[in-house]
């Protein structure tokens, strides 16, 4: 019987606060994730060399696509959404390593993103129609719908969250019950497999962040 | 048969027939997405970008499904 994927396993105590094993792996990702960035930033020159090609591949890469769904400059987005993204990819890919569980595979993770976005959607929208504006919005087409708009806020970030939690889960629990019933080098097409559908929710999750930014500052229609 | 019997077979009854309809709406999806595709090959990157949007939504209900399931295995409100 595998241990429950609902339940998360406490490390250590920082006086009263439990800190668990799916914060602890974050913590390393943001290490690798910031320190790696301010590596990477600190000579950046007009004519660039390979390192700054990279790089500017990556964020010219991230801001084409925010461009292709949103239609507008993408500047003032970029910072969050990228950050979701390559976030995502670090952590979904780390369960990939030996002796980590990918932090996105606990409910815990895929929630804090979920009201990252929840609150940034209304942040960009505020911020794009103002304050009567943006309310106003929920109103449309007619204003028998404003209840139905409501609830579709509350019900999209909860599957936002279920998805990317289940979707890892799954794939982690599947590779743990092959294991476990056929033993050493089996499941590595599976492991394989993982490592795709890691990449695709972490894109699914930062589009659909997009496309709901995108219909609360009103360049997308509302879906 | 005891609450615990009872979850497991209604979680692989949640799981086996919650991946039904997702499954049949994907395969529509992706035979319209290959089909459009085809025809306009041009647009393929717009295709697929909502192809894969569309797809995460689909396959929203089959992981309803499944946390039902594990709800059911793991977390029984009902199993004492």
């Amino acid at each position: 019987m595998q241990a429950s994927p609902l339940a998360s396993e406490i490390l250590f105590h920082l006086g009263p606060v439990p800190i668990s094993r799916p914060v602890v792996t974050t913590w390393a990702i943001m290490l690798v994730l910031g320190g790696g960035s301010w590596l990477l930033t600190r000579r950046l020159a007009v004519h660039p060399d390979r390192r700054q090609a990279v790089l500017e591949v990556v964020v010219t890469a991230i801001s084409g696509q925010i461009r292709d769904v949103i239609g507008r400059e993408p500047r003032s987005l970029l910072s969050l959404l990228g950050t979701l993204f390559l976030f995502l990819v670090m952590a979904n890919l780390s369960g990939v390593l030996p002796g980590v569980k990918a932090p996105t595979a606990q409910i815990e993770t895929p929630a804090a993103l979920a009201v990252i976005v929840f609150v940034s959607v209304h942040w960009y929208g505020v911020r794009a129609q103002g304050l009567g504006g943006y309310l106003a919005s929920f109103a449309r087409p007619k204003l028998i719908m404003l209840p139905l708009n409501l609830l579709s806020e509350v019900t999209r970030t909860f599957s936002l969250m279920v998805r990317l939690f289940g979707n890892v889960m799954s794939g982690e629990f599947v590779i743990g019950l092959v294991l476990a019933l056929a033993g050493l080098f089996v499941p590595i097409p599976l492991m394989a497999l993982e490592i795709l559908l890691g990449l695709v929710q972490a894109y699914i999750f930062t589009i659909l962040a997009t496309v709901f930014i995108g219909a609360a500052i009103g360049s997308v229609e509302k879906g | 048969m005891d609450v615990h019997s009872i979850s497991i077979i209604a979680a692989a009854i949640a799981v086996s027939f919650g991946a039904i309809g997702p499954a049949l709406g994907e395969g529509r999806a992706v035979a319209a997405a290959m089909d459009a595709i085809a025809r306009q090959p041009e647009a393929a990157g717009t295709i697929s970008r909502t192809l894969f949007v569309g797809l995460a939504m689909i396959e929203t209900m089959a992981i309803y499904c499944l946390v039902i399931a594990l709800l059911l295995l793991f977390a029984n409100p009902y199993a004492g």
